[in-house]
């Protein structure tokens, strides 16, 4: 099993730490050629306008595209704006999931917050019931998902937080700043 | 649980997203657009950049609050400014108008000359400047969430900024070579928080994401920052005091991501233009040298 991560921009260090806590081969992605031999893909948080002008510049839109068609990609924050198909903006998206997403949905960094979820998903595959403690920076939401989109958890007022497309997954939270490795191993889980 | 703002996770982590990135100075929304444009992954907003400051001489201060907000207005990065050191009103300021970071900055004229601001009274989070591993643990002791290495602002020669990595990055080099004993030797020596100098070897990095500044002004420097260390770089001047200054940001931006590969290093450097005129930093005279101010 080898994950990559996706290193144009943000915070992919964290992401390669968490992977090799729980035993995954790691790589770094920044140039096309280095998708291959990948079991799953990464895509960190970090600003989406600046990851989206990268891999534009660098010739990784289709091949980030042609790699999620068949692989498992997980996308956090700007990661999970990059999957998504729309962001009522004009910024180069992947378009691999059917979600809509609202960058910045909470305001501005003041605004952002820690806070506990429920996540049913992942506690039954990982076999801990403990809530899940998220950490949400400039987060954006999932403001709707497409007809085979599962949503995975969403806020007391009902914003969704974290979804799921086969195995493809988006998360407007950052497990990576957190020392629970619940959401790396069901990722995983989903790359194997 | 209730939900909880300004959390040090929230203050540390918002510096953790702009990592392998480039913060850009810009003194209006037009500026800000084309940083956007090319790739920064957050930008300063400020009335004048180091290098005009240098050249205006007199009380440099914090930035008309209408102006800041028109930047945070035309972009969806995050928006930073400056207040004076030692000067918490105008953090207050800042705070109320809901910029993203605050950077603490010796290139404004300092308010206080003996305290900078007690920074985990906010709950925006503040990056501050510094020029060895004491100053930098004695700033997140304040509540900096966030650090920069000074180098020498608005000059355009990245001597400083070199200096300063290489010897901050040499510290905490000596410390991962150090008994447990020798620790509060190293934090009385260096003046640093004694929790901190422990954190610092543990991690074997600088507790908070660390940037370069100060000098920036080519690609190369921006990689060579990179390759010495750092998690990101900022350029002041160096962008829109030179001749093409978006094509020259997104080449810097592109540099600090391919900072290990030559060969796009070489393509990204061609063509760019006039790079700012520059100033000699060791034929300038102490006085008007700025990496100084900070205690």
């Amino acid at each position: 099993m080898k994950i990559g991560v996706l290193a144009l921009q943000g915070d992919f260090s964290e992401h390669i730490s968490m992977l090799k806590r729980i035993g995954v081969e790691t790589a770094e992605v920044r140039l096309p050629e280095q998708l291959n031999g990948l079991d799953g893909l990464i895509i960190p948080g970090g600003e989406s306008t600046t990851i989206g002008k990268l891999a534009t510049a660098y010739g990784l839109m289709e091949p980030l595209r042609e790699f999620g068609r068949n692989h498992a990609i997980w996308g956090t924050c700007a990661g999970a704006i990059f999957l998504s198909n729309d962001v009522g903006r004009d910024q180069p998206l992947l378009g691999l999931m059917d979600i809509r997403v609202q960058r910045n949905a909470f305001g501005r960094q003041v605004d952002s917050f820690e806070t506990d979820l429920e996540i049913d998903e992942l506690f039954k595959a990982t076999g801990s019931e403990h809530p899940y403690h998220a950490v949400f920076i400039r987060a954006p939401i999932i403001e709707s998902v497409g007809g085979t989109v599962k949503v995975l958890s969403a806020l007391e007022d009902g914003r969704i937080v974290a979804a799921q497309e086969g195995h493809l997954l988006a998360t407007s939270f950052h497990p990576e700043l957190t020392s629970d490795t619940r959401f790396h191993e069901y990722f995983i889980s989903l790359a194997s | 649980m209730e939900a909880k703002t300004g959390t040090w996770t929230e203050k540390k982590g918002l510096a953790q997203m702009l990592k392998g990135g480039v913060i850009m100075d810009v003194v209006n929304a037009e500026q800000a657009k084309i940083a956007e444009d090319a790739g920064a992954c957050a930008v300063m907003a400020l009335e004048r950049v180091p290098a005009d400051i240098r050249a205006d001489g007199g009380v440099a201060r914090m930035s008309d609050p209408d102006m800041i907000l028109k930047i945070m207005d035309a972009v969806s990065i995050p928006v930073m400014a400056k207040c004076r050191i030692g000067h918490f009103v105008e953090a207050q300021i800042l705070e109320a108008i809901g910029v993203d970071y605050i950077d603490e900055s010796e290139v404004l004229t300092p308010a206080d000359e003996e305290h900078h601001i007690l920074k985990h009274n906010f709950k925006v989070p503040f990056v501050c400047g510094c020029r060895n591993i004491g100053e930098a643990l004695r700033r997140i002791g304040e509540g900096a969430a966030m650090i920069r290495t000074k180098g020498e602002a608005g000059t355009g020669d990245v001597v400083e900024a070199v200096r300063h990595a290489r010897t901050v990055m040499g510290a905490i080099r000596q410390l991962q070579t150090m008994g447990d004993e020798e620790l509060m030797t190293f934090a009385k020596n260096n003046g640093a928080p004694y929790e901190l100098v422990k954190e610092t070897k543990e991690l074997g990095r600088m507790p908070v994401v660390n940037f370069a500044a100060g000098g920036v002004a080519t690609p190369a420097d921006a990689a060579l920052m990179m390759q010495l260390g750092v998690d990101g770089v900022f350029v002041g001047s160096g962008i829109f005091k030179s001749g093409d200054p978006a094509r020259r940001a997104q080449a810097i931006v592109k540099a600090v991501t391919h900072y290990q590969d030559a060969s796009i290093l070489a393509e990204v450097s061609k063509n760019l233009g006039e790079a700012m005129v520059g100033r000699n930093v060791s034929q300038m005279p102490d006085g008007e040298k700025i990496a100084g101010r900070g205690w």
